[in-house]
Parts: structure tokens; C-alpha cells; sequence
């Protein structure tokens, strides 16, 4: 197709794919490191049971997110 | 040296002919997997296997003990029942209290050496490779070192207690009460480690270029003011580094508590790889002992992560 060749409506509203803003990586790096450093605090904790028992499930989300997220562009 | 040179021509036949021949006919990327490759494969066999079948062994009732028994899956039993297990939170606020208090004295002492020896005065080197000493021992050897130390009767360390406080050398033991067992091996740990965060913080403390204090001391900025605002604030990543490593180190310690108490007085000094030990090898549980240490295993992963981004942003710097 040449320069001078009309352009479709279609081709004129075409934008780059541009990655969302809100999922950049480091601040969801930080979020999954917030999550896993709850997690280990929930482990660690003397004060409720249930915090204890929920602890690795908490971890587990928080490192499963970093590593998805460590994939994402900046 | 010219190129035309005997032993040049020499070096460069050194190659024997028949691998050359073989390596020219490899692409680069062929050659670099022959190089990985058996790292590698020795990397799957020792770490990625056994993580394999732990996990799966981790939804079992597999017994070591018992290996002609039959094994049937028990979903996620062995996650719920570790925790949910009183004793297995109680090992893990014996864990949490040793990594808290090692953390809060090796970084406290760690950083106070580094900031005395990075002060260029005579002798500091000398000084500096006695303050290391520690961390190059072995922790067995440090062990049994400290386990003599703190013999009531002919102990080294009682004897000394004694003359500071007054009480009579034989009145305690470091590793018979449950008052003190924790602290005994607290001492040990920051006495081996606390070099490790001083080298840490010292790589901080020289990493500072000299102009920053010189712009601060134009600025009419006090020694207190600039230890707070410039000293501090760049030696600080470098801290939680030292923090984090030595909290995944003695998240998972062993060796040491082993050696001095194995978990005694009573369970007092139980951190968790001693009762996960226990459990795998004096219980034979063994599928509960795999859930353990899959839950141990995702927390120091987790920890692992937080270093390796935390190593990044000092990098960035």
C-alpha cells in the first residue's frame, strides 16, 4: 500500500497496544513481596490460630504473583 | 610477544586437533548447552527431583519405615493437619523468636564494627580479619567449640558470668534451662554471623564517594546530622540485605541448635527444621513431614524473591 492510498476509518482509530499502566511491574512486584511478607508474618505470629493456618495459602499467592508479575514489561 | 613467535604456535596448536575438528562443526548455541548441559542435569537430578517427589509424597500417607505398605492419597490432610497442629505453631514462635533476636543483634552489632573500621585508624586490618574469623569456621566445629563454653562446672563462659555477676559458676547452665537455652544459642548464632552483616554494611559505609560529606560539611551539617541523613539512608539497602539473608539463613537453621540443645529442655529451643526433623525421621511420618516442608519451602522462596529484588534496586543504584 502506498502513502497516498486512503486510509480506512479503522486503520485511523488503530492504536498500539500499549500495556495497562496499572499493571507495570514493579509496583505489582511490590504488592506480591507485601503479600508474601504478611504471609510469613502470619506464620510466625503467637497471637490467632487462624492467622497461622492461613499463612500458606497467603505466602503461596504472594510467590505465585511474583513470579507472574517479575514477567511483566516495566 | 610477536604472533610468529615459537611458543605462540604452540599455544595454538595446543588444542588437540580431533575436538577442534568435532567444536567447528557446532553452532554457539549447541556449544553453550554442551557446557550447561550436565550442570544442568546434575541441578534436575539433586534439587528439581527430590522438590518433585516431595511434593507429591506431601499429599500421601507414604511412611519411610514402611516401604511394602500401601500408599493412598490423602488430598490435602497432611497441609490442614500441619496447620493446624498447636506443636508445629509453637516451633515456629521458637523460630520466629530466634530469627528476631539473631537479626536484632547482628545488625545492631554488625553495623556498630562496620562504622568503627571503616574510621581508617592503625591496625584495622589486622582487626578486621580477627572480627571474621567466626564466620569462617564450620558451624559443627562451632558447636561443639560452644557446647564446652558453657559447661557449668568447667566452662569458660560460667566462669566469666561468674566473676561479672557473683553467682557461682556451677548455679546455672546456658543449655540445661529453659530460660536460658534459647538465649545460649542466640549468642552462638550472633557471635558466628555478626561478621557476615559488619562485611555487609562496610561494603555500605565505602560505597559513599567522600563529596556527599564534603557538600555536608559545607552545608554546616553536624557528624550526628550526617550520619543520619547521609549515612544511614545509603547504608540502608545494604541492611536489609544483610537482614534478609541471614532471615532466610536462620529461618531454616539446623546445625547449631542440633549441636547444642537438639530442641532441649524440654521443646524450649524446637525451631522448626528440629521438629521437622523429628517428625520425617524419628516419627516416620513422612508424608506430613513433606507437607512441612513444602510450607517451610514456599516461605523461604518467598523470603528468596524479596532478597533477589531487594539485590536488584542495589544494583540499580
Amino acid at each position: 500500500m502506498t502513502d497516498q492510498a486512503p486510509k480506512s476509518s479503522v486503520a485511523n482509530n488503530t492504536k498500539p497496544r500499549v500495556w495497562p499502566t496499572w499493571l507495570r511491574r514493579g509496583p505489582l512486584e511490590l504488592i506480591a513481596c507485601a503479600v508474601i511478607g504478611l504471609g510469613i508474618l502470619m506464620l510466625l505470629q503467637p497471637f490467632a490460630m487462624v492467622l497461622y493456618t492461613w499463612s500458606f495459602v497467603t505466602m503461596l499467592a504472594g510467590t505465585v504473583m511474583f513470579m507472574i508479575v517479575s514477567k511483566f514489561p516495566q | 610477544m610477536s604472533i610468529t613467535s615459537p611458543l605462540a604456535k604452540r599455544l595454538a596448536q595446543a588444542t588437540p586437533a580431533p575436538i577442534a575438528m568435532r567444536m567447528r562443526g557446532l553452532s554457539d548455541r549447541w556449544i553453550a548447552w554442551i557446557f550447561v548441559g550436565p550442570t544442568m542435569l546434575l541441578l534436575l537430578a539433586i534439587n528439581i527431583f527430590p522438590l518433585i517427589w516431595t511434593i507429591k509424597l506431601s499429599f500421601t500417607n507414604f511412611r519411610a519405615n514402611r516401604p511394602n505398605a500401601e500408599v493412598s492419597g490423602v488430598g490435602i490432610d497432611n497441609y490442614v493437619s500441619v496447620l493446624t497442629d498447636p506443636d508445629i505453631w509453637a516451633a515456629m514462635q521458637t523460630t520466629a523468636h530466634f530469627v528476631f533476636w539473631t537479626i536484632t543483634l547482628q545488625t545492631l552489632i554488625g553495623f556498630t564494627l562496620a562504622y568503627l573500621i571503616d574510621r581508617k585508624f592503625r591496625g584495622h586490618g589486622f582487626w578486621t580479619t580477627l572480627i571474621l574469623i567466626p564466620m569462617m569456621l564450620s558451624p559443627a566445629v562451632v558447636g561443639n567449640f560452644w557446647a564446652f563454653l558453657y559447661q557449668p562446672q568447667t566452662g569458660l563462659f560460667n566462669a566469666v558470668a561468674a566473676f561479672l555477676t557473683g553467682v557461682s559458676p556451677s548455679s546455672f547452665s546456658m543449655l540445661g534451662e529453659v530460660s536460658l537455652a534459647p538465649w545460649a544459642i542466640i549468642i552462638v548464632d550472633t557471635w558466628m554471623w555478626t561478621p557476615y552483616v559488619m562485611l555487609i554494611c562496610l561494603a555500605g559505609l565505602r560505597s559513599i564517594p567522600d563529596y556527599i560529606y564534603e557538600a555536608a560539611e559545607v552545608d554546616r551539617a553536624s557528624k550526628w546530622r550526617q550520619f543520619w541523613s547521609v549515612t544511614l539512608p545509603m547504608v540502608l539497602p545494604f541492611i536489609m540485605l544483610a537482614i534478609l539473608f541471614r532471615g532466610i539463613e536462620n529461618f531454616k537453621m539446623f546445625d547449631m541448635v542440633n549441636l547444642l540443645t537438639s530442641g532441649g529442655p524440654g521443646s524450649t529451643t524446637e525451631v522448626a527444621s528440629i521438629t521437622l526433623k523429628r517428625e520425617a525421621f524419628e516419627k516416620w511420618r513422612t508424608g506430613y513431614s513433606s507437607a512441612f516442608a513444602i510450607i517451610l519451602f514456599v516461605a523461604v522462596f518467598g523470603l528468596a524473591n524479596i532478597y533477589v529484588k531487594a539485590l536488584n534496586h542495589i544494583k540499580s543504584r
